[in-house]
């Protein structure tokens, strides 16, 4: 691996085309200011949705429900839904570290189509606009949850069209990405790059750039079918015409429950870049974790009826369904034992990212598990559409997507901004989001249980007091949620410099100039080894 | 389908078209960087999306013929056969004169190119004007969702229709984009901007004019033959 000379290029961050500042971004196709881009806008997605969830909470302080109508509590949890899934987690990690690193982890100067890259931001954000817009306009805000259930969103008055509309070009630029990350991933691998040679964090966004584009159509169908029902009346979905129901919640999940690998797969494969960083010890099983999110991707795309269990299908389908969701936990399971493997007897350096990486792990297998346990028939019966399912989604993709997220971009950021933030204040961030996190949602879970049914705007007088645990963990947790923001923004604008390698970290990114320069290499480098290999280092010094 | 073997022809092109070599291509990246085999990559990946768009239909028709044999055995017998097989025809031929285009582009044969590919364009409209008689045809005679007509019928061939309607609508969506993607091809052809040695685009345009064409080839059974 080649460090590199005093460099003639300058950084990505500064402009030296004809267009200037903002222009300058926004007409980019350098892939490493496309993912900041997706980072920026959205951050600032993230921040409304918590506000909205902030709200939904003080609503169930009973004190507090002349603060908005149970119309409006309905819509406020169809947006917060709609925000966090399409527009934060959905484009997650793939979007923003995922266009940021996988170029030059691979030894590439961009991705394979980068107009096409640039295009699908500009689709994010057009989709982004038409959800916003469908809130003040039409009928009001839509109120059917993010899910959009037929034969209701066919009847609703408020401005379903516009919402569905704008999660179909969502799905859009999300396709675009995924085929330009295969692409790329094919044809851009620098020499001696071989496929067992490629960081983890690569192969994760490969499986979800397949879901991406194998996925994504059927919901983009299904939503212009709602569309259709809605203008047209064609009938499919509307029993009064000899449509099925049933048949949108097939389709609808056929796409949404693989989108839950889209959201935790990239996830995945960046606690997969920080654990070994931080034990200086090559991962354990690299294959188990490489073929792990390819069965992850497999599997996940047939369970999606386990979101139907209630709805009336035939015994055979339910047993069916129930054991696939059982079987897609064990290639998760895997990816667990094997970065706990990767830890022990490594020499661990404790560092932020890794305080994160490992918050990940325990909550993403109260996430994980708990998820099994809705898998069993008879359980689901009991729990489903309670506040338990509500603690469990949040647990994997909060506690896990979330997470990894935080994770990676405080594994990264030294190298995207060429800065460091203070750790005391991450610490510091640390403890109010973990204490309310669990307090938030494993309440929850315990809610869930006790029988307490989802998106209810009032609620029986034996659920009061963990309804207040709740909601004094919500208050925790967006406290600490904004130090965290509050201490990044910080450190981007007056942030120390960050040293090349401030983590000693061995895969090609760590090699590069912080920030990178323009076209990431000055020379595509040849690979000659794995990418996790600290022991050939410490042999030659 | 179109022209596999030609392309090690093109001078320009940046190392073999192998998948043998990864990553070659990206050594000479930057304002010269060209990657045939990575753009054709990309457009199969994207028809892989589109089959998959109008899978999500089929598996609705699947389901709902299923449930109603007999309301789609009558409502299949509504649709015009004959017609249906002269567009499935006219569609068949302009995939073949798409691939004469991209033929004669290799052989530097440019005008021969552009007569290929307008005859491409004129069937393309001939098969939009056909299908718009046809509709138009049903709306005559109040088979369309929500007329007060098909709110007689049962429920099963209302269904027929409400499918009948959105499957072929889509399809002549993707008709009219192809036509205008090859409209732009032609431009590009009669500009000289698709040459010999840089035909990719037209080579890309070409496949997406087969997926159209397939899809109808699996619309024509589903539909017309139904009854």
């Amino acid at each position: 691996m080649s460090t590199h000379a005093a460099t003639a290029q300058p950084s990505y961050l500064v402009d030296t085309g004809s267009r200037k500042g903002l222009m300058a971004w926004l007409t980019t196709t350098d892939h490493k200011r496309i993912g900041l881009l997706y980072l920026y806008a959205m951050s600032i997605f993230f921040l409304i949705a918590m506000g909205i969830g902030f709200v939904m909470r003080l609503v169930q302080l009973t004190s507090y429900q002349k603060l908005i109508t149970a119309q409006t509590y309905n819509a406020l949890f169809t947006v917060h839904g709609v925000i966090m899934i399409f527009l934060f987690v959905i484009p997650g990690l793939s979007a923003v570290f995922g266009n940021f690193f996988l170029p030059i982890l691979i030894g590439a100067k961009d991705v394979s189509f980068p107009r096409l890259n640039l295009a699908s931001w500009y689709f994010f954000m057009a989709g982004a606009i038409l959800a916003v817009l469908s809130l003040f306009t039409g009928g009001g805000a839509p109120d059917t949850g993010w899910s959009f259930y037929a034969p209701f969103s066919l009847k609703t008055g408020t401005n379903v069209s516009l919402a569905v509309f704008a999660a179909f070009v969502l799905g859009f630029s999300s396709m675009l990405t995924g085929i330009n990350f295969i692409t790329t991933i094919h044809r851009l691998r620098a020499p001696g790059m071989h496929w067992f040679r490629m960081p983890l964090f690569c192969w994760a966004v490969y499986s979800t750039a397949w879901i991406q584009i194998l996925a994504t159509p059927i919901v983009a169908i299904t939503l212009v079918l709602v569309i259709l029902e809605r203008f047209f009346g064609i009938g499919v979905f509307d029993p009064a015409k000899g449509g099925d129901p049933l048949l949108y919640q097939h389709l609808f999940w056929i796409y949404s429950h693989p989108a839950v690998y889209i959201m935790i797969l990239p996830a995945m494969g960046a606690i997969t870049e920080i654990i070994p960083t931080f034990a200086k010890r090559t991962i354990f099983g690299y294959k188990a974790i490489a073929f792990s999110s390819m069965a992850i991707a497999g599997v996940g795309s047939l369970v999606w009826a386990h979101h139907m269990f209630t709805s009336g299908m035939s015994g055979m389908a339910l047993m069916l369904f129930s054991l696939l969701t059982m079987i897609v936990a064990v290639p998760s399971a895997v990816k667990v034992f094997n970065w706990v493997g990767t830890l022990y007897k490594g020499s661990i350096d404790f560092q932020p990212p890794l305080l994160f990486a490992l918050t990940f792990i325990f909550l993403f297998c109260i996430g994980g598990l708990t998820g099994v346990m809705q898998g069993a028939l008879a359980v689901n019966v009991h729990v489903h559409d309670t506040y338990f399912i509500v603690g469990h989604f949040h647990y994997v993709m909060f506690g896990g997507t979330g997470m990894a997220f935080f994770a990676a971009l405080l594994y990264w950021f030294p190298k995207m901004w060429g800065r460091m933030y203070s750790k005391a204040a991450i610490y510091a961030s640390w403890f109010p989001i973990f204490i309310g996190f669990n307090l938030l949602y494993f309440g929850m879970l315990i809610l869930g249980l006790m029988g307490m049914p989802r998106r209810y705007y009032v609620h029986l007088p034996q659920f009061h007091t963990m309804h207040v645990v709740a909601t004094v963990g919500s208050w925790f947790l967006v406290l600490g949620l904004l130090l965290f923001f509050g201490t990044l923004l910080y450190a981007i604008l007056w942030g120390e410099k960050a040293e090349d390698n401030p983590w000693g970290g061995v895969t090609l990114e760590w090699s590069l100039p912080s920030p990178p320069i323009q076209e990431n290499f000055e020379e595509i480098p040849t690979i000659t080894h794995g990418p996790y290999e600290f022991e050939r280092l410490e042999g030659k010094s | 389908m179109s022209a596999e073997p030609t392309t090690k022809v093109t001078p320009s092109s940046l190392g073999p078209d192998s998948e043998g070599s990864p990553g070659a291509s990206s050594v000479t990246q930057g304002s010269g960087h060209r990657d045939d085999y990575g753009s054709r990559l990309g457009m199969w990946l994207f028809l892989v999306t589109e089959m998959v768009l109008f899978g999500g239909l089929f598996i609705a028709y699947s389901y709902m013929r299923y449930r109603y044999p007999v309301e789609f055995h009558h409502g299949g017998g509504e649709l015009n056969a004959t017609l249906g097989v002269i567009n499935t025809l006219v569609l068949l031929t302009s995939s073949l004169t798409v691939v004469l285009a991209i033929v004669a582009i290799q052989r530097s044969e440019k005008g021969r190119a552009m007569v290929f590919l307008g005859s491409t364009l004129v069937l393309g409209l001939t098969f939009l004007v056909i299908k718009s008689f046809e509709w138009g045809a049903k709306f005559h005679h109040g088979l369309y969702p929500n007329a007060p007509h098909l709110a007689t019928l049962p429920p099963g061939e209302q269904v027929f229709f409400g499918l009948y309607f959105t499957m072929t609508g889509l399809h002549g969506l993707h008709v009219i984009a192809g036509l205008s993607v090859l409209s732009v091809m032609l431009w590009w052809v009669a500009t000289d901007r698709i040459r010999q040695d840089r035909y990719i685009h037209l080579e890309n345009s070409g496949l997406y004019w087969h997926l159209v064409d397939v899809i109808w080839i699996f619309l024509l059974p589903l539909f017309y033959l139904a009854a």
